[in-house]
C-alpha cells in the first residue's frame, strides 16, 4: 500500500501546480487574444509622480547601514530581557542579578568591540 | 505707532540722503503709505526693522502693482501767430511698476506700515532692491512678483519664477498681458468671454 | 443567446453567461483609482471613500499610489498649466484598460478659473475622458454616480468588432503626447486627436 500513498501525494502535487498555473495561463491566453500589449517610452519610463526623472534610476545605496542595524539588536535584546527582569526585580535572588549583569556585560562587550573597530563612524 | 509723518522724519534723520514721500490714499480705507527711493531702500528697511521703538520685524504681505502709461491732457495757453489761444496738449506720463510691503511689529504690536518701491518705467529699468535680506519671509513673495509683474529684485538669494514655468516669457499680472487665445469652445459665453469667442470664431472663419 | 431562453433557464436554476459579460462584470467591479488629488474636489473624493459614502460598495476603494496598479484616474480638481504635463504623463504610465473621470468644473472646463492665465481649460484637451462630472465641487454622490455611469459604460463594451474599446484594439495607442512648456502657453494648447470641440455658430 505504500505505492498508492505516494501516488496520492503525486496527484496532490499535480493538482496544486495546476491550480497555481491555470489562472496565469488563462490570463496569458486572454491577453494574447483580447488585450494587446502596448509598450511605450513614456509608459515604461521611471515613475516619479508624473515628473520626468532627472537622474539615473539605478542608484547604489550604501550597505553600511546593516552594521548599525545589527548593533541596534544589542539594545533591542537588552530591552526585551531587562524589562521583565526589572518588573520582578524585588523578588529575585542575588544569583539572578549576577546572571543579568553577566548577560549585560556580554552584550556591552560586543558593542565596545565594534565601537573600537570604528564601525560606528559613518563613512 | 508713530504717525507716518513722524516715521518719515525719523527715516530722513537716520538715513542721510534718503528720499521718502508720503503717498496719500483717496479711497475709503484712507491708508496712506510711504514711498522710499530705491537707492536707500534697504538702509531704510533696516532702520525700520532694527529701531527699538519701531521694530517692524514682520513683512506680512508683499505685492506688486502695475501702473500703465497714462496720457494727461492739459490746456496750455500759447501764443500762436501773435494771438493767445488755448491749446490742448497731451503728455504721456510713463507708467511704472510698484512693490508694496505691509509691515507689522510683533514685539511692539503695531502696524501695518505700508511702504512702496517704484521702478523708473515698465520696460527696461525694472530693477528694485530686494528686502529678502531684511525680512526673510519676503523671499517667495518677491519671487512671485518677479514672476507675475517682472520686477527684478537685486540682492534676492534665489530669484526664479514661482508660479509659472522657467521658459515662460510673459508677466501675467501686467495690465497689457495678452492671454493665449484658447476660446475655441465656449458653450455658455457672456460679456468678455463672448467677445473673445466671437473674435476667435471670426478668425477661424477667415482662415 | 436568446433573452427568453436565458430567462427560462434561470428560472430552472441554470445560470448562463457569455465571456464578455463575465469579463466586463469583473472589470467594472474592481476599478482601482489612482490616488491623487489636485484641489478641493479631492476632499470630496476622500469623503466618497470614507464610511458615510463608501466607494467600496462599488469595488473602487483601493486607491493605488502608483499608476502601474491603477485602472481609473479621477482628475479631482483644478489642472494648472504647470501640472498638466504631469497628469498626462501619469495617464500614459497607467496600464490598459484605463478610464478617466474628470471631476468638478475645473477639470472639465477650467471652472471659475477659466479666464486665468495658468489654468488648463479642461483635462479633456489632452487625454480622453470617459465621464465628466460638473459641480464645484461635486458632492460624493455625484462621484458615485459618475462611477456607476462608468460601470454602465464598461458593461456595454464588446470584446471584438469595430466598437471594441480602445484598449482592445491593437492599432490604437495607449499613450498621448505630453504637452511641453512653451514661451506663452503649453505646446500644443490641445491635442486635436483627443479633443474635437463642437463648432458653435456665433451668428455674425
Amino acid at each position: 500500500m505504500t505505492d498508492s500513498a505516494y501516488t496520492l501525494l503525486v496527484v496532490f502535487l499535480g493538482m496544486a501546480v495546476a491550480f497555481a498555473a491555470a489562472p496565469l495561463a488563462i490570463a496569458w491566453l486572454w491577453s494574447k487574444r483580447f488585450a494587446p500589449r502596448k509598450p511605450g517610452t513614456v509608459k515604461k519610463d521611471v515613475y516619479e509622480c508624473g515628473l520626468e526623472s532627472s537622474t539615473k534610476n539605478w542608484v547604489q545605496f550604501k550597505s553600511d547601514y546593516y552594521l548599525y542595524g545589527i548593533l541596534f539588536l544589542v539594545f533591542d535584546i537588552e530591552t526585551v530581557f531587562l524589562l521583565p527582569f526589572a518588573v520582578s526585580f524585588k523578588s529575585l535572588p542575588i544569583g539572578a542579578v549576577v546572571a543579568m549583569l553577566v548577560f549585560l556585560l556580554l552584550l556591552v562587550e560586543g558593542l565596545v568591540w565594534a565601537w573600537r573597530k570604528g564601525v560606528l563612524n559613518w563613512k | 505707532m508713530l504717525s507716518l509723518d513722524q516715521i518719515k522724519l525719523r527715516i530722513e534723520q537716520a538715513v542721510p540722503g534718503a528720499r521718502v514721500e508720503l503717498v496719500p490714499n483717496g479711497a475709503l480705507a484712507d491708508q496712506a503709505s510711504l514711498w522710499l527711493d530705491a537707492a536707500h531702500a534697504v538702509e531704510c528697511a533696516r532702520f525700520l526693522r532694527e529701531t527699538p521703538d519701531l521694530s517692524f520685524d514682520y513683512a506680512s504681505n508683499v505685492t506688486g502693482v502695475d501702473w500703465p502709461d497714462t496720457t494727461v491732457k492739459t490746456k496750455v495757453k500759447k501764443v500762436v501767430e501773435g494771438q493767445e489761444t488755448d491749446v490742448e496738449e497731451s503728455v504721456v506720463k510713463p507708467g511704472f511698476l510698484e512693490a508694496v510691503y505691509h509691515l507689522y511689529s510683533m514685539t511692539r504690536k503695531h502696524g501695518p506700515l505700508v511702504i512702496r518701491l517704484r521702478t523708473a518705467n515698465r520696460t527696461d529699468s525694472v530693477r528694485l532692491p530686494s528686502f529678502t535680506p531684511v525680512w526673510r519671509g519676503a523671499e517667495f513673495q518677491e519671487r512671485e512678483i518677479f514672476d507675475l509683474f517682472g520686477i527684478v529684485f537685486d540682492g534676492h538669494p534665489d530669484l526664479r519664477r514661482l508660479l509659472m514655468w522657467d521658459g515662460f516669457q510673459d508677466h501675467p499680472m501686467r495690465k497689457d498681458y495678452v492671454e493665449p487665445d484658447d476660446y475655441e469652445y465656449e458653450p455658455t459665453p457672456h460679456d468678455e468671454v463672448l467677445e473673445k469667442a466671437q473674435s476667435r470664431a471670426a478668425k477661424e472663419a477667415n482662415a | 443567446m436568446d433573452e427568453g431562453l436565458r430567462n427560462e433557464l434561470s428560472k430552472a436554476g441554470v445560470f448562463t453567461t457569455s465571456l464578455s459579460e463575465l469579463y466586463n462584470w469583473g472589470q467594472k467591479n474592481s476599478l482601482w483609482p489612482l490616488q491623487f488629488g489636485l484641489a478641493c474636489c479631492a476632499i470630496e473624493m476622500i469623503a466618497a471613500s470614507m464610511a458615510r459614502f463608501d466607494i467600496a460598495r462599488f469595488g473602487a476603494e483601493v486607491f493605488r499610489p502608483s499608476p502601474r496598479q491603477a485602472d481609473l484616474m479621477i482628475v479631482a480638481g483644478t489642472v494648472t498649466k504647470k501640472m498638466a504635463p504631469q497628469v498626462v504623463r501619469l495617464y500614459n504610465q497607467m496600464p490598459e484598460p484605463k478610464f478617466v473621470i474628470a471631476m468638478g468644473a475645473c477639470a472639465i472646463s477650467g471652472g471659475p478659473f477659466k479666464q486665468g492665465y495658468n489654468v488648463l481649460k479642461g483635462i479633456d484637451r489632452y487625454i480622453p475622458v470617459d465621464v465628466h462630472i460638473p459641480g464645484c465641487p461635486p458632492r460624493p454622490e455625484a462621484l458615485l454616480h459618475a462611477l456607476m455611469t462608468l460601470q454602465k459604460k464598461i458593461e456595454e463594451q464588446s470584446l471584438t468588432g469595430i466598437n471594441r474599446p480602445r484598449q482592445m484594439d491593437p492599432n490604437q495607442t495607449g499613450e498621448f503626447p505630453i504637452p511641453t512648456f512653451g514661451a506663452h502657453d503649453l505646446e500644443p494648447p490641445s491635442n486635436p486627436e483627443v479633443w474635437r470641440p463642437i463648432k458653435i455658430d456665433r451668428g455674425s
